[in-house]
């Protein structure tokens, strides 16, 4: 495992920095059997540089040791968010800007904790409210925000690449909080970091993603974490909600779920996203629930100790039914909430390293 | 109207199948003399002698395929704009495109492009018009009068016509009058996607159109080509399945023609990598297989002609997430460099790259030009085929200047242009 690691991380980047590998090399042997826990945050407790990317937009061409760097890092604030003084002030001083086109409670306010929490300055600015309305396009906006210095820019867009397209305009660290199909890194983060924490590793587990896959950021961020971290990933749809050549993203495709489900340690839910439908995917709903919904029945072909995730908001009778949703033997759907704050303040923490360090590159 | 000589010059005249060092000699706006063994001494006293040295001298481009903003989108590009893009890429016709404002679909209008001379419109104006009244595919146009008035072709432009039984009506009724009928091969239910579907649009989570949509069409359009017996040209063909089907319905000897660009000729899907705008075309650029099928079908003669597919985006329309931008790109000021790429790669000799510019579109649309003859027009454009450039967007003529082929290394320079006998570029 580690050998395979090793050789993935030499194809993918082209510029790597030795003393990262060698300190997560230390770390691997370690977490990859076991959740981390003291060991990993005192190793990145002197804010060494632990990612060497500008911005987060994605988790495709991140490397395996990269994603370690900040699961392990996460796991360190898991610590911190559980005890009553939640807060540190590492990014005192400095200015996130929650930019979000879309709506979405759950992620803005996970970021503003995160971020809160680190002691940096948020400001949320919502598409409905802001100038875009009145035809302003998302590079006016970009070059507006960044006269006002914003060190994070936390963007949720509709539209596939925009928060890229954004991030070329704009001079702070920006972080990809979902864009249209494309990715949503910090969501397969924390569910990275979740599954971790309940199996104890990633290489090797098989995990089912189930639902929609066809228009969801969510399963591709995952299928590329889960895929770089050696796990086998499978996706279990109907035809018409999958991707042109899926598998060519290294997944194994199940139309009967069923059959998708048998063995897997973790099956992954999607949300059923029927706004994004303009033309009829399904016969019906409640042929989806028939044929896709996960069920207790459904379920009892995976692993007896097989984690049920969700990435939120849940389709209740949907995609999942209650009674499995609720289980909290099975489920870990809470949890992800949970490590959604850890791994976004772990993901603003390692983008802002240079910058504390004095903008050293 | 003064004479001028070109003498030192690589002729190739594409119907002849001249290629030889030789000279030609324009006077009113007209070839009137063409030797191979043509020099300096041989030209009259008073007329003006052009020295080409080695360069090939060739019929004037047609381009059969040019969007022009002009009556509507006058920001985008004006008919003055696009003749200066044009000559300074060696084109010396544009056939325009109906999708203007107004839509060039009455006779006044029609009459507007074709008779549209002033001086700042260095090239000759071949329209079309629309193949139904506003290009919105219920009611065919006047086309006899519009055919009188001087379209030199019908179509929807950027869009098939959908319903069968329209197309259908056109194609019969137009027989009477020889008309060609051009199509967007793409079937519109199925190509509302704003990429070639595949692993890159999974991975960019874009939604995508197949070649599918193309294939389609171009299969529906052929059985109406051979019910009514009407001329039928497919604008642009992009993939492997299309060229089979059109090889055969060929075959059979159906009046079936059909072009293709230079991105989708010169280009993969993967230019759209990053979310590239400037190269979000219709119809999109393909995967490797099919790019190399558009290669073969010319190198066989499959597809019979080039045309540019020049279609410029302000800034505004490009510089927007993937989805929401528009689509094309400029094409005038690349046509010959890219097309000279088939040429230099080994894939079709030089005398067929230039027969797909000039003598072909010229049959087909029914234009005079397109070959090196006394008495046809003196449209000419003299270039180095082998110095190698690198293509600048920055310093493209039209006012638009979006491309996928920005900085991309070529071969091939257009050193002049002339027009009816006037030279009209000079580099």
């Amino acid at each position: 495992m580690i050998s395979a690691t090793i050789d993935a991380h030499e194809q993918n980047s082209p510029l790597p920095y030795p003393r990262v590998v060698f300190i997560n090399l230390a770390l691997m042997t370690r977490t990859d059997q076991t959740p981390p826990a003291s060991a990993a945050s005192a190793a990145f407790a002197a804010g060494a540089p632990i990612f060497p990317h500008k911005h987060l937009l994605g988790i495709e061409g991140l490397n395996p040791l990269e994603i370690q760097g900040l699961l392990d890092l996460a796991d360190s604030y898991v610590e911190q968010n559980r005890q009553t003084n939640k807060k540190k002030s590492i990014l005192k001083g400095m200015t996130l800007i929650n930019l979000f086109f879309e709506n979405s409670t759950r992620t803005r306010t996970s970021f503003e904790l995160a971020a809160k929490r680190l002691g940096a300055d948020v400001i949320n600015m919502q598409a409905d409210s802001s100038s875009l309305k009145k035809g302003e396009t998302l590079l006016d906006t970009a070059i507006t925000l960044n006269a006002m210095h914003p060190d994070l820019l936390v963007v949720r867009h509709s539209e596939s690449g925009a928060v890229k397209l954004l991030s070329q305009k704009v001079s702070g660290a920006v972080i990809n909080a979902g864009d249209g199909q494309h990715e949503h890194p910090t969501q397969a983060l924390l569910d990275a970091v979740t599954i971790r924490r309940r199996k104890g590793r990633l290489s090797g587990l098989l995990v089912a993603i189930c639902g929609d896959i066809l228009h969801s950021r969510v399963a591709r961020s995952n299928i590329y974490l889960l895929s770089a971290m050696g796990a086998t990933v499978r996706v279990v749809a109907p035809p018409t909600l999958l991707p042109s050549a899926v598998e060519q993203l290294g997944v194994e495709v199940f139309y009967d779920m069923r059959k998708g489900l048998v063995d897997c340690d973790i099956v992954m839910m999607l949300r059923l996203q029927q706004e994004r439908m303009e033309s009829s995917y399904l016969p019906s709903i409640r042929e989806f629930f028939n044929l896709y919904g996960l069920d207790h029945d459904k379920l009892s072909v995976a692993k007896p100790d097989a984690l049920i995730m969700h990435p939120g908001p849940m389709n209740r009778g949907v995609e999942i039914d209650s009674n499995v949703a609720d289980d909290i033997h099975r489920s870990a759907i809470q949890e992800q909430v949970e490590m959604g704050v850890a791994v976004r303040m772990a993901c603003l923490d390692a983008l802002t390293r240079d910058l504390r360090n004095g903008g050293a590159q | 109207m003064t004479a001028l000589a070109f003498v030192n010059v690589r002729l190739i005249d594409p119907e002849t199948r001249l290629d030889a060092i030789g000279g030609l000699i324009v006077k009113d706006g007209k070839i009137i003399a063409i030797g191979a063994g043509l020099r300096g001494g041989d030209v009259p006293a008073g007329v003006k002698v052009i020295d080409g040295r080695g360069a090939v001298l060739a019929p004037g481009l047609i381009d059969s395929r040019v969007f022009v903003g002009e009556p509507g989108a006058e920001h985008k590009e004006t008919l003055a704009s696009a003749s200066q893009s044009a000559v300074a890429g060696g084109v010396t016709t544009i056939i325009t495109m109906p999708n203007t404002k107004p839509v060039i679909d009455g006779v006044s209008l029609v009459e507007y492009m074709a008779r549209r001379r002033s001086d700042d419109i260095l090239v000759n104006l071949a329209p079309m018009a629309a193949a139904t009244k506003k290009l919105e595919g219920r009611e065919m146009t006047e086309i006899g009068l519009l055919t009188m008035a001087g379209a030199v072709a019908f179509t929807d432009g950027r869009a098939a016509v959908a319903d069968a039984s329209v197309l259908l009506k056109i194609l019969k009724y137009g027989r009477m009058f020889d008309i060609l009928v051009v199509e967007h091969a793409e079937e519109p239910s199925l190509s509302k996607g704003v990429m070639n579907a595949g692993e890159l649009a999974t991975r960019l989570g874009l939604p995508a159109s197949s070649s599918l949509a193309e294939v389609i069409l171009i299969e529906r359009d052929i059985r109406l080509v051979e019910a009514t017996g009407g001329r039928l040209h497919f604008a642009q063909v992009t993939c492997a399945k299309s060229l089979d089907v059109i090889r055969a319905a060929k075959a059979r000897g159906l009046p079936i023609t059909c072009g293709a660009t230079p991105p989708h000729f010169a280009l993969n899907e993967l230019a759209v990598s990053d979310y590239r705008t400037f190269a979000k075309i219709s119809p999109p650029l393909r995967a490797e297989d099919d790019r190399r099928a558009v290669v073969d079908g010319l190198r066989d003669g499959t597809i019979d002609v080039i045309a540019s597919g020049h279609d410029p985006q302000d800034q505004e329309g490009k510089r927007l997430p993937f989805a929401q931008a528009a689509f094309g790109a400029a094409g005038l000021e690349t046509l010959l460099p890219v097309s000279l790429d088939l040429y230099h790669n080994g894939d079709l000799p030089l005398m067929a790259v230039i027969d797909r510019l000039t003598r072909k579109p010229a049959d087909l649309f029914k234009l005079p030009g397109g070959r090196l003859a006394i008495g046809a027009p003196a449209d000419l454009v003299l270039f180095d085929p082998d110095v190698a450039v690198k293509i600048d967007a920055d310093k493209f003529r039209g006012k638009s200047k979006n491309t996928p082929f920005d900085e991309r290394p070529a071969q091939g320079k257009v050193l002049m242009t002339v027009v009816g006998g006037k030279v009209v570029f000079r580099q």
